[in-house]
């Protein structure tokens, strides 16, 4: 088991991040030919900064668009990355210049309760997915089962976080083993930490390949990333320049 | 008004939501172009043989070319943020005509034959072959969208449907199936240089016609010359300001401010038309040899400055590509943005106290204000973000008395499209005209009801064009409409600067 494990946490680490570098290097190498931000938008590229910050932090548009799905959206996102901070002391040395911080009794507090943040945001968006006559007839399959696979992640971990214990100890350097490339430590045993690792496993491998691209897409977007200067500058693609001559 | 074969939506003065309909614009098409219409602009006259992998190697191609394209492609979660900002599906309630609704019939194919999860799930991902019924439902559906960006604004990574629509149509041109409405106009264009046709005589006798009005209406002889070599500036104006009502009367306010002000000028019959088409139909190449007309008339008419009549998809093109696509215009007065807006010129003189205004003369109007999709969202006017929204306010506050904005979730970024832009503007999409147009007539009638409101200004010739035709099937009169130089013009004093 800790074998298998071992593999599957390696091959879907490589393909997360080989299939996400693959992505942001398509999108970087695509042009944007025109300028085509949605007005009214920042002229200036620090403006530019800000209002996509507002946008990845705030999630500004959404809140304009509809007050439920931004409520549940946001919970959910920013529970996870407060369980994700959480989650990294399973993964850093104590003598790590961050062990303090992440070992941080807030942090770790903060982390585990926002397992309800994130419990009660997905079930919001399956709530809408399900009940909204608009949003049912948007959604396929995948749509439902992202969810789902993001309910049972939350939900072993939940149950490993506030009932069952889990050997952490034994947990910890299996993870460090991983890291350092070394061997020795088991992975312990138990059906719902197995679950749980899986299911995050699957996740990562699916990253690339799925909506969850709209983490990456985001940046490039060029309604929320472009300048408002077209009349001071020529915004000119490599493709378009051709048809000049 | 002929007698509609449809029902016309009751009006409420909030927009509702409607449920979900399946289907109830499935049968809305327009006329297909001919082969007279597509050769001109370089497409193949009919449908082509091969259409199934042409179809699909040309989404492979914009994939290359667009970076929106390829990322909202991507990015969508069917979160369902936008479900219910279209104004056709408030008005159809057709879910095709939902936002995302509207990307998925391109993006099922997109997810078929360029992604992973598409070619070995399809089912799990709503992944699909590209069939003829599919072809015939991205015909029928991208035309069925604006380009109006309202969804973008509330879409939490800006997807914007006018992207997807504009390659949708790109590739159906391609393969041959392409709108008759637009690409005919296009090949107009390029044959005699503006959408009506518009000759240089008959361009030259409307305007000698307009200087006989001003001088028996007002006394005046305001000139609207024509190719005039060495004027200060070159307006290109959209062609049905040459004669539809009420688009006339707004180039005869132009003409007075620049007038008044002391600014020569000149239209071109070369470059006689400011609307550049090859917008809706996406085709870079079309837009780019539209624009290049107004490129070329500046340099043979030697003029200092080009300045932009009331357009909204106009001003997109002129605001946001002009200087991509046909500049630099460096010999052009760089004390002057390039291009600038009619607004904007007026605008700067009324600040300079240049042009005098008695807002008493439209004492008999109360009127409001519809921020033109194109010009809210993706443009500018003035220095500063927001100047497309405040500068036609304040130009309209200058020119009359009684203002009144309407409801503020149907304004500035968050306007409605009047239902006809886009290369909607034709009688064969009269259905979707008139339902399109329901959330701004829903907010015009709440402003008729609380304000009194009398007449609805409009900066855009399809806006105008579009809001004559539609009003009178809500019991409303097609003369509400003004142009806003159309107000400056019944309030500008005449030789009060001389």
């Amino acid at each position: 088991m800790t074998f298998l494990f071992a593999t599957l946490f390696y091959v879907s680490l490589g393909v997360l991040i080989v299939g996400v570098a693959l992505k942001i290097r398509q999108y970087w190498n695509t042009p944007a030919p025109l300028k085509i931000p949605t007005m009214p938008a920042p002229t200036t590229q620090s403006g530019v900064v800000f209002r996509m910050a507002r946008e990845v932090i705030l999630f500004e548009s959404l809140f304009r668009s509809t007050k439920w799905t931004w409520m549940f959206g946001w919970m959910f996102h920013v529970g996870l990355a407060l369980a994700f901070v959480r989650h990294l002391r399973y993964v850093m040395s104590s003598d790590f210049f961050l062990w303090p911080l992440i070992n941080n009794w807030l942090v770790q507090f903060a982390g585990q309760y926002a397992s309800f943040m994130i419990l009660f945001g997905l079930l919001g968006l399956l709530g809408r997915r399900i009940f909204v006559d608009r949003v049912r007839y948007i959604s396929a399959p995948s749509d439902y089962l992202m969810l789902l696979l993001l309910l049972i992640i939350t939900g072993t971990g939940m149950i490993m976080s506030f009932i069952g214990a889990v050997d952490v100890v034994a947990l910890k350097a299996f993870m460090m083993d991983l890291i350092t490339l070394d061997s020795g430590h088991d992975l312990p045993s138990g059906a719902v930490l197995l679950i749980h690792l899986a299911l995050v496993a699957l996740l990562a491998i699916i990253f690339p390949f799925s909506k969850l691209l709209h983490a990456p897409g985001i940046f490039f977007s060029p309604t929320r990333n472009q300048v408002d200067n077209p009349r001071e500058k020529r915004h000119i693609a490599d493709w378009a320049r051709k048809l000049e001559s | 008004m002929a007698k509609p074969d449809f029902e016309i939506p009751e009006l409420k003065l909030d927009t509702e939501v409607p449920e979900v309909k399946e289907g109830t614009m499935a049968h809305s098409s327009p006329f297909i172009a001919k082969p007279e219409h597509q050769e001109p602009l370089n497409y193949p006259g009919e449908l082509v043989e091969d259409w199934h992998d042409r179809a699909i190697s040309k989404m492979g191609d914009l994939l290359g070319k667009y970076r929106s394209f390829q990322v909202y492609l991507d990015s969508c979660v069917k979160c369902g943020a936008c479900t219910d900002k279209c104004h056709y599906f408030l008005g159809t309630a057709d879910p095709k005509n939902m936002p995302v609704g509207r990307q998925d019939l391109l993006r099922k194919v997109y997810r078929r034959y360029f992604t992973l999860a598409g070619k070995y799930f399809p089912k799990l991902v709503g992944a699909a072959d590209l069939t003829r019924e599919v072809l015939d439902e991205w015909y029928s559906y991208y035309h069925q969208c604006s380009q109006c960006r309202r969804c973008s604004v509330f879409c939490p990574y800006g997807i914007d449907t006018a992207e997807i629509s504009m390659a949708a149509r790109e590739i159906l041109d391609d393969i041959g199936m392409g709108q008759k409405y637009c690409n005919e106009i296009i090949a107009k264009v390029f044959r005699i240089g503006n959408n009506l046709g518009l000759p240089e005589p008959a361009l030259a006798d409307t305007l000698e016609g307009l200087e006989e009005d001003v001088l028996d209406d007002d006394g005046v002889e305001v000139k609207y010359p024509l190719d005039v070599k060495g004027a200060e500036v070159l307006l290109v104006t959209p062609s049905a300001d040459f004669f539809a009502e009420p688009h006339v009367d707004g180039l005869i306010g132009y003409g007075k401010v620049f007038h008044e002000a002391g600014i020569s000028w000149t239209l071109s019959s070369h470059a006689s038309e400011a609307a550049n088409f090859g917008m809706f139909i996406g085709s870079y190449e079309n837009m780019r040899n539209v624009s290049m007309r107004i490129r070329e008339a500046a340099l043979d008419l030697g003029v200092k400055r080009i300045v932009f009549g009331e357009c909204g998809h106009a001003w997109r093109v002129a605001y946001s590509f002009l200087n991509t696509l046909a500049g630099p215009f460096d010999f052009l007065d760089p004390k002057y943005p390039v291009p600038q807006h009619i607004l904007e010129v007026t605008h700067d003189l009324i600040q300079r106290d240049a042009i005098k205004l008695d807002p008493s003369a439209n004492d008999d109007m109360i009127v409001t204000f519809h921020d033109s999709c194109n010009v809210a969202r993706a443009t500018r006017m003035g220095p500063n973000p927001g100047g497309q929204f405040t500068i036609p306010r304040e130009v309209i506050k200058a020119s009359v008395n009684h203002f009144v904005d309407m409801a503020p979730e149907t304004i500035h970024d968050a306007t409605y499209c009047c239902g006809g832009g886009g290369g909607l503007l034709t009688d064969d999409l009269m259905e979707l005209r008139v339902k399109g147009a329901v959330p701004r007539m829903d907010a015009l009638k709440r402003v008729i009801e609380e304000d009194g409101v009398t007449h609805m200004a409009a900066i855009c010739a399809i806006c105008k064009s579009q809001f004559t035709k539609v009003l009178p099937y809500y019991g409303m009169g097609m003369d509400m409409i003004v142009s806003v130089h159309q107000l400056v013009s019944n309030a500008i004093v005449l030789g009060a600067k001389q």
